[in-house]
């Protein structure tokens, strides 16, 4: 009989080992993979995670795919670390789009500088909204925020489909669903000249920092980890759970609705039927990757982008399928799950009964 | 920037191409073809007809054409990328086959004066941006002469994805070819928002087929709808390939997207230098949309099928052929004049004689 035994003291080295671990063993099978494919492993794998990267313009690309994935996953990496289960950002992200760029539809012949700002927290607001709706649910009737957030996702969704489908459509776009293109003062400016690196950018650096001073230096940051951790111990010492839903559910909505926000006022530039593809869910696994640790999801986002890009040249260069990239993601998590997994636990042969002589 | 300066620039890089070389223009250039496709290619629908029509390039060009295409691309931030870093790969004429490609695929074209770029179903332009689109409505007209005649519940199910003027303008012409030989037949529409998922579809299907519907027909991707009928014993159309395969008693026929002619055609012309930029509407004349082999239904009823796909592809029909009212009894198109394509482009209202609101 296999079982795993919780180990007494897990290696600190291994924690941060692991991430890397994971990420080697990942290259390995990939390579495989790409083997069996009939393509030598090696340039594959250089298509795959170099050659995206290896100018300029590859690297700008890479920040933007990161942008929204690291500022979502660093909000959503606060409630994980206090036990609540924000599943919904792709539905905050969206609220914040149509909030934020509803602004920029209404003053579509502003050349204002104000816009851009008020549109910041239009937007932030927009998906703390949408995030309050489940911190509500849960706090007054103990609803599950896991379902109630996923579900709200499909919601926002179709309001935003409705709207560029109908009232916010473009009356010059021949009736096809998409709003007006944003004014100038409405668009994120770019950061460096001749790439679409924009200010989010900037903004989700700055919100890493931020995060990561909130979660180590701050009052709230060490109840969010009692409270997580020691769940009792929390409410011995009379933190509130509550208020932590209610904290981390607003903070990740607006935070999600900030990165929505920010695809729309910068690479879009206007409304239309779909504007992520699925950053709210990918930032899950951005938070994970990055140990619910800010710096770590710096990377994770950064690891994360590159296998989007690179799953896109591949197919490219290499004729390789769209699939392939799912596989790789797929690939990375359960290696760096089965690495946490071995960190925490250690695998026994034996039966139960064997426990008694090796304690 | 305007045309003038694209076309000085076009011109002063092929005669500094022509002195580097030592070669005339009439040289011909080896395409490079890349593609880039919404959904993944599968074994069926929209994105999958047109990598039919890529593999069309490589077949019938040789070894004077390459090409490559990158799936299931989403039409947000990340389209521009794809189609930038498929123009930094060196291919000299790019297809964008989707409408949410439009924006991106235009400014990618500003800045690659070189590249040749073609964008389906979309409306904007450039010296080095042709649209192409097809009139799948005049397949639709047909289909609907076909189920005029086939319902007996003269009730007829339509799964429609989004209400754009395209998929508009389908339900228009189908109820007008319905109407020509059946007036009594109703149509009922269910909105699936989308273009591909299969649960939702099926799902809408089921309720239609529940409403007393006994022919479905679809605009969205996936069979699903079409695999309800069969299972339900009603009859339906495939939707952008030939789905036979998935309903063997339910498909009387399909409407069949053939980019093979056009695609090949494109191709040629860049590798000639005489690519030009254009606004291409085929219709069933042209090849771009096809009837696949009418099948389960009688003799009679394929050969006035058969008939009417005949008398479009010649012009004697034309689906949108006055008097045409809208639902709120207005003329929309006068007796003795057909619609033009701009009305059809941009048609955002129902007939008169359909039964149910259009969303707004």
């Amino acid at each position: 009989m296999v079982r795993l035994e919780p180990r007494r003291q897990h290696s600190q080295a291994m924690v941060y080992l692991s991430p890397v671990l994971a990420i080697l063993m990942t290259l390995v099978v990939g390579g495989i993979i790409f083997a069996f494919m009939g393509k030598n492993p090696f340039d594959a794998l250089y298509t795959f995670f170099i050659l995206p990267i290896n100018n300029s313009y590859g690297i700008s690309e890479l920040f933007v795919k990161a942008t929204p994935l690291v500022i979502i996953a660093v909000g959503l990496a606060m409630g994980f670390r206090a036990n609540v289960w924000n599943i919904g950002a792709e539905g905050q992200l969206t609220m914040g789009a149509i909030f934020g760029g509803g602004l920029a539809l209404y003053f579509h012949d502003s050349e204002s500088v104000l816009l851009l700002p008020a549109m910041f927290v239009l937007g932030a607001l927009g998906g703390a909204f949408w995030g309050a709706i489940p911190a509500l649910l849960r706090t007054r009737f103990n609803a599950n925020e896991i379902l109630t957030s996923l579900m709200l996702t499909y919601v926002a969704t179709l309001f935003l489909s409705f709207l560029v489908h109908g009232p916010w459509r473009n009356p010059e776009g021949f009736n096809f669903p998409e709003s007006r293109p944003f004014p100038d003062a409405g668009l994120l400016p770019i950061i460096f000249e001749g790439s679409r690196v924009h200010l989010g950018t900037a903004v989700a650096v700055f919100v890493v920092i931020a995060g990561w001073l909130l979660l180590s230096k701050s009052v709230i940051g060490f109840q969010l980890r009692v409270v997580g951790k020691a769940p009792q111990a929390a409410r011995h010492v009379g933190f509130r759970q509550k208020r932590m839903v209610w904290f981390t559910l607003l903070l990740g909505g607006a935070l999600a609705g900030l990165a929505g926000l920010f695809e729309v006022s910068g690479p879009i530039g206007q409304l239309q039927p779909s504007i992520s593809p699925g950053y709210g869910f990918t930032a899950i696994i951005v938070a994970f990757l990055g140990r619910l640790h800010p710096v770590g999801i710096l990377f994770g986002g950064l690891i994360m982008a590159l296998t989007y890009l690179g799953g896109e040249l591949a197919q490219i260069t290499l004729g390789l399928p769209n699939a392939v990239t799912g596989l790789f993601q797929g690939i990375l998590l359960f290696f760096l799950l089965a690495s946490d997994v071995l960190t925490k636990y250690r695998i026994r042969f034996g039966s139960i009964a064997a426990k008694g002589r090796t304690a | 920037m305007n045309a003038s300066l694209v076309k000085r620039t076009l011109a002063a890089v092929a005669a500094v191409g022509a002195l580097a070389t030592g070669m005339g223009a009439a040289q011909a250039e080896d395409v490079k073809a890349g593609f880039i496709y919404v959904g993944p290619i599968g074994d069926h629908g929209w994105s999958y007809r047109h990598d039919i029509g890529r593999q069309a390039i490589e077949a019938e060009l040789g070894d004077a054409a390459s090409t490559s295409y990158v799936e299931s691309v989403p039409e947000g931030a990340d389209a521009e990328r794809v189609i930038r870093q498929m123009a930094q790969t060196g291919h000299n004429l790019i297809f964008t086959t989707s409408f949410g490609f439009m924006n991106p695929t235009e400014k990618v074209a500003k800045q690659f004066p070189n590249v040749k770029f073609e964008h389906a179903t979309g409306y904007k332009r450039a010296d080095n941006l042709s649209t192409y689109a097809a009139r799948f409505y005049e397949g639709r007209y047909v289909a609907g002469v076909i189920a005029g005649k086939m319902t007996k519940s003269n009730i007829v199910g339509y799964v429609g994805s989004f209400p754009i003027p395209e998929v508009v303008r389908g339900i228009n012409s189908f109820m007008l070819g319905a109407w020509s030989v059946n007036p009594d037949v109703q149509v009922k529409v269910v909105w699936a928002n989308t273009w591909y998922d299969p649960g939702k579809e099926g799902d809408a299907a089921k309720a239609l087929i529940d409403q007393g519907a006994d022919i479905m027909v679809q605009h969205t991707d996936s069979p699903a709808p079409l695999q309800v009928a069969e299972n339900r014993g009603v009859l339906g159309f495939g939707q952008a390939s030939d789905m036979i395969k998935f309903a063997p008693k339910a498909q009387l026929t399909a409407i069949v997207d053939n980019w093979d002619k056009y695609y090949v055609s494109r191709a040629k012309a860049v590798m000639d230098g005489t690519w030009e930029s254009q606004d291409t509407w085929g219709g069933i004349d042209s090849g771009m949309v096809e009837l696949a082999p009418y099948t389960n239904m009688p003799d009679d009823v394929k050969a006035l099928a058969e008939e009417t796909e005949a008398k479009i592809a010649s012009g004697e029909i034309h689906p949108f052929a006055g008097p045409i009212y809208d639902q709120a009894g207005e003329l929309r198109i006068k007796e003795g004049e057909d619609a033009t394509d701009e009305m059809l482009l941009g048609m955002d209202w129902y007939i008169k004689g359909i039964d149910a609101e259009l969303p707004k």
